[in-house]
């Protein structure tokens, strides 16, 4: 059971957060000019890592914010958490 | 009545004399005995047969790893409890257990007779034998298996037993209170950390705490005597808390752990009443000290499972702690120096014993002071087999062959009433391992340890392999001071004595000169699995430790192989060839012990199971009889049956009053979002199929909203309350996730819209009247408001006062009557509608339920998502294309829309159907074909709402059928078990295709 960090709430259990699958998926801008393929990439492919992982989450039963948070999956250790729209940390890459 | 108790303890209250029954006879045991020492005491070790050969069984240990004495506590059918270890049960008036596993009775019975039948039954023999016919298995093999193996009888009526949940945050929890746990939480403690010290027995102190060799001491004292000083010094530090009959079952990431704490199961039944039973307790730590110490091994051997063999130091416990002797002429077998002890405890008690020692020699001041008081020492023998059908009554042993492979010279016969074994210490890794801990493998003593990995937490004591008291002692304050970067000096000058083991000789499956297949060498106790079935399973190409597991059901049972999964790994190392540290471990999994299912439910039973979520008429409902429906959380009326009606009858009626007259549904719970901001409209214009921006001010509009994959997610109307307000309606199921998801399309994916969004779902009460004498009663109600379809039109919206409380009212229907929905402040939701029915008493305005709404919709073809929909339906499969909009660039899920899949023409398609006898009604989920004699049978679809119409009189169903849209007129099948239904394929809309009634 996860402590998450929630940038706006501070530290939390996992149990007031959902997950939202891996971050940093932009909805295309103009889905109409997308190929089949490269729409089903945008729709269906996730990366599933034993690593370092960026994630969106959701302070579903406290703030309602959706958020940002590395995850290293290995160890289920959270290295960071951001807002959405701030970029990643750098030293994750 | 023999007695074998032999001794005083300070640890068992002869003053307190308790009566128990056992297999229905009583017994006598004293407060401070558990079940297995009474038992003990009385002189009984026969308590079970075993799983798979019915073999007698006998209690083996004094804990938590007991494989054998597994009982079934009380009788009564609310309160009984199975699979309860006799080791960990405390004594208490008037407890009632029984053996568990020994159908019809424990010292005769039938399965018996599978001992004598064991060659048939090899390692796999339930995959292999029972699979096949599968018809057999539920009728056959499972009742006999299950009544033959006797698994326990789980209560058949609630546990009428109190259970509670507790949430605690600690700086430092230790885990087990033996000499290392005692010194690290007394480090912690006193160094201003915040402690939690857990420990599953009765009292803190371990085994140390019954110890008492004059060849271990600390500081001049025996070392049972230091720890009852340091236990009465914790007792008084403030920041320590501690937590006995406490045992951690589960140890989650970030330090999360779950601890069960026993609170009555050890009083009389009469002091347990109205009392907490059990407590999870949920404890975050900041650092965690596994001080869980380490399990004696058993050793495989042949015939090593008849009652009276135990392990060695549980042997010493009984004596010494509960004062209990095992038997009067013992024999101890080991490779290592802890029988000794076991050995000069009972020696000094009277009681004789020898100690058969696989080691060539060994020394040290345990065995010095052994050899100094006569014990009879056999080096280098190895026990071959033993006898005594009900009990031991002897053994045969031999030496061993210079390279220990084999045996050599003659059997020598010994006769004994109890032999203790000791292969060994197995270190506790478990919580180690839980929290994702790897392990090390030491291969002198065959042990794996834990790797340390991690900053918040350790292991000490001998579950982090320490296994002589100056290296607990002395390892344990070295790495408290660093793992909490303190300097603590209490435990300086201890001064520390204690022998010190100097030989080991570890061999997993004991050299015998009977083949293998001849012998039973037990390595599972409660699974009855032996050497020759992991042997077996070997041969046959099982490799992975995971399968051999699965395979042979070693370590499977519910003791979860504590005593079993280390041999079952080394007998596989030496047959394969494979070093035991290359081969890994089976997993270790939570719980530790079984939990009861009440234990991890707590206090969510009954009411409590779920939120139960009710509308403000709830009341109202309950008076005049409503039958509810679970709609989510929710409770909703689902029929309100009159004089006797059964469902069927009340729903044909109230389908026919709102049709002919005026009905009344109670629909506050829609899921109701409030959307405001300047882009509001924009916004909508996103998550819905249809364009919103030229909604005038005061109109609703019904909307289809999808997924990205294409899919129909949810619908509902909305209704524009000004230039930038809007109020959204939902599904009553959705409301929540369609909530989650604007939300995330708005925070993540178009943070510039000025959109905000609030659940009003509560808010608001909602009473929908429709039929053609609606606008009749909403006259009565509203007298000032112009109704005329000219001023209030079908898809409008006004706002009236009712008695000087605000209103809004939507003209808009999901019945295809006329219709509006009256909505109002939840705190005056009840009065609204006792208002509403008085006013339509004259119209014979009838309350109706969710049955009654399904019905009405269907009657227009009106879809309920969730129900005729399943997530893999478009609005196209819908047959509602009219509400996509071509015009708009963008909303989510177009660019799905015309994925290859998504444009297939033989996706299924929603259709209408009716029955060729009018009567008939179909079933719902039933399956739809074009021919029944083909095979296999084409499946082309299912079956998805159906009811009878008592206003047009016939049977009516909506469908989803493959190209359903081509097939209007066809005929299909709807075949059932004992005749095949006709009906053809209609239009989705049954009723009104014209939509007169809407301004009837
Ligand atoms: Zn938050």
């Amino acid at each position: 059971m996860f402590l998450i960090n929630c940038p706006f709430c501070g530290e939390r259990d996992q149990s007031e957060f959902s997950s939202g699958g891996e971050a940093h998926i932009v909805r295309p801008k103009q889905p109409t000019e997308l190929s089949d393929d490269e729409w089903a990439e945008y729709l269906f492919m996730r990366k599933n890592i034993k690593g370092i992982q960026f994630e969106r989450w959701n302070h579903v039963h406290g703030c309602r914010k959706w958020f940002n948070v590395v995850r290293d999956t290995s160890n289920d250790k959270i290295l960071s958490v951001y807002k959405m729209g701030e970029k990643p940390p750098v030293n994750y890459k | 009545m023999p007695n074998y108790r032999i001794h005083k303890t300070e640890y068992i209250d002869e003053t307190k004399r308790v009566s128990f029954k056992y297999d229905g006879k009583t017994y006598f045991g004293y407060e401070g005995d558990t079940l297995a020492s009474a038992l003990l005491a009385n002189g009984i070790h026969l308590v079970g047969r075993s799983f798979k050969y019915h073999r007698p069984r006998g209690i083996v240990s004094c804990g938590a790893e007991e494989p054998n004495a597994i009982c079934q506590i009380g009788s009564k059918k609310d309160l009984t409890e199975p699979n309860v270890r006799a080791t960990e049960l405390e004594l208490y008036e008037g407890l009632e257990a029984s053996s568990q596993n020994c159908w019809p009775n424990v010292k005769f019975d039938i399965g018996g007779i599978n001992n004598f039948i064991s060659p048939l039954i090899p390692a796999g023999f339930y995959y292999k034998t029972f699979m096949w016919p599968k018809s057999f298995w539920k009728k056959v093999y499972e009742p006999l298996i299950r009544l033959s193996a006797g698994l326990g009888k789980s209560p058949t009526e609630p546990d009428p037993d109190i259970y509670d949940h507790k949430y605690v945050h600690y700086d430092v929890l230790v885990i087990g209170g033996g000499v290392s746990g005692i010194i690290a939480a007394k480090m912690a403690a006193k160094n201003n950390f915040k402690t939690l010290l857990v420990d599953d027995k009765k009292i803190l102190g371990g085994s140390t705490i019954y110890q008492n060799n004059e060849s271990i001491k600390i500081d001049d004292k025996l070392s049972s005597e230091w720890l009852k000083n340091e236990i009465q010094e914790i007792k008084k530090l403030s920041n320590l808390t501690f937590k006995t009959r406490t045992s951690i079952a589960a140890y989650h990431g970030y330090n999360f752990l779950l601890a069960k704490e026993n609170l009555t199961d050890h009083l009389p039944e009469e002091k347990k009443k109205n009392k907490i039973r059990q407590r999870l307790w949920k404890i975050r730590a900041k650092k965690v000290v596994i001080a869980t110490g380490s399990i004696e091994r058993p050793l495989v051997f042949n015939n090593n499972d008849r009652p009276g063999i135990l392990l060695s130091n549980s042997i010493n416990k009984y004596l010494d702690y509960y004062g209990v002797t095992c038997g009067e002429n013992i024999i101890l077998f080991t490779n290592n120096d802890s029988a000794y002890e076991t050995s000069i405890s009972l020696h000094k008690k009277g009681i004789k014993n020898i100690i058969v020692d696989l080691r060539k020699s060994a020394s040290s001041e345990l065995i010095k002071q052994a050899e100094s008081l006569g014990i009879k020492i056999y080096f280098n023998h190895v026990v071959t087999n033993t006898f005594g059908y009900r009990k031991i009554n002897s053994l045969e042993i031999m030496k061993l062959s210079e390279d220990g492979n084999t045996t050599i010279g003659d059997k020598i016969k010994l006769s004994c009433d109890c032999l203790g074994m000791s292969g060994g210490w197995t270190p506790m890794v478990h919580m180690h391992t839980q929290s994702g801990g790897k392990l090390d493998f030491r291969d002198e003593d065959q042990v794996f340890l834990p790797k340390e990995n991690s900053e918040d937490q350790i292991s000490v004591g001998s579950c982090n392999g320490d296994f002589d008291l100056e290296n607990i002692i002395d390892k344990t304050v070295n790495k408290i001071n660093k793992f909490l970067d303190i300097d603590n000096q209490d435990y300086q000058d201890t001064n520390i004595i204690c022998s010190k083991e100097n030989d080991k000789r570890n061999m997993w499956l004991l050299p015998n000169k009977i083949p293998l297949g001849k012998t039973k060498c037990f390595i599972d106790f409660q699974n009855d699995s032996t050497a020759k079935d992991i042997k077996l399973a070997l041969k046959e190409g099982f490799r992975s430790i995971e399968h051999v597991k699965r395979y042979t059901t070693t370590g499977m049972a519910t003791d979860q192989g504590k005593l079993s999964n280390m041999h079952a790994l080394g007998i596989i190392a030496d047959t394969a060839g494979v070093k035991m540290g290359k081969l890994g471990t089976t997993t270790f999994r939570p719980p530790f012990t079984p939990l009861t299912f009440g234990t991890l439910v707590g206090r969510n039973v009954g009411k409590f199971f779920e939120v139960i979520r009710k509308t403000s008429m709830h009341e109202w409902h309950v008076k005049n009889n409503a039958e509810f429906e679970n709609v989510g959380q929710w409770k909703r009326p689902w029929y309100y049956p009159k004089n006797g009606e059964n469902m069927h009858d009340a729903v044909q009626r109230e389908s026919k009053a709102a049709r002919d007259s005026a009905g009344i549904l109670d629909a506050s719970t829609l899921g109701k979002i409030d959307i405001q901001g300047t882009d509001a409209s924009e916004f909508l214009n996103r998550v819905y199929t249809n364009a919103w921006s030229k909604l005038a001010i005061g109109k609703c509009r019904y909307g289809l909203m999808l997924n990205e994959d294409g899919m129909v997610y949810d619908d509902g109307v909305t209704t524009r309350i000004s230039e930038n307000h809007y109020l959204m309606t939902t599904t009553t199921g959705g409301a929540a996730n369609v909530l989650s998801k604007l939300e995330d399309y708005l925070q993540t994916e178009w943070p510039e819209l000025d959109v905000y969004l609030t659940s009003v779902t509560d808010h608001y009460s909602t009473a929908s009247i429709c039929g053609p004498n609606s606008k009749k009663i909403l006259n009565k109600l509203f007298p000032n408001l112009d109704l005329s379809d000219e001023n209030f039109p079908h898809m409008s919206f006004k706002e009236d006062k009712l008695e000087n409380i605000n209103c809004r009212i939507m003209r808009i229907s999901f019945t295809g009557e006329l219709s509006y929905e009256i909505n109002i402040e939840s705190k005056y939701g009840n009065s609204l509608w006792k208002m509403c029915i008085e006013a339509g008493k004259e119209f014979n305005l009838t309350p109706y339920g969710t049955e009654t709404m399904h019905l009405l919709r269907a009657e227009k073809g009106f879809i309920i998502v969730g129900q005729d929909t399943d997530g893999t339906m478009t609005p196209s499969d819908l047959q509602m294309d009219w509400i996509v909009s071509k015009k708009k660039y963008d909303f989510i899920g177009k660019r799905s829309l015309y994925r290859s899949d998504t444009v297939r023409e033989d996706r299924k398609q929603l259709v209408g159907l009716l029955t060729d006898d009018p009567k008939e009604v179909l079933e719902e989920g039933a399956q739809i074909v074009s021919d029944v004699k083909s095979n296999p049978i084409d499946m082309l679809g299912h079956v998805t709402s159906s009811y009878f119409s008592p206003n047009l009189n016939k049977s009516i169903a909506l469908a989803v059928v493959r190209s359903g849209k081509t097939m209007k007129g066809q005929k299909l099948i709807i075949p059932m078990e004992n005749k095949n239904i006709n009906v053809t394929v209609s239009d989705t809309i049954f009723l009104d295709k014209e939509n007169k009634r809407l301004n009837a």
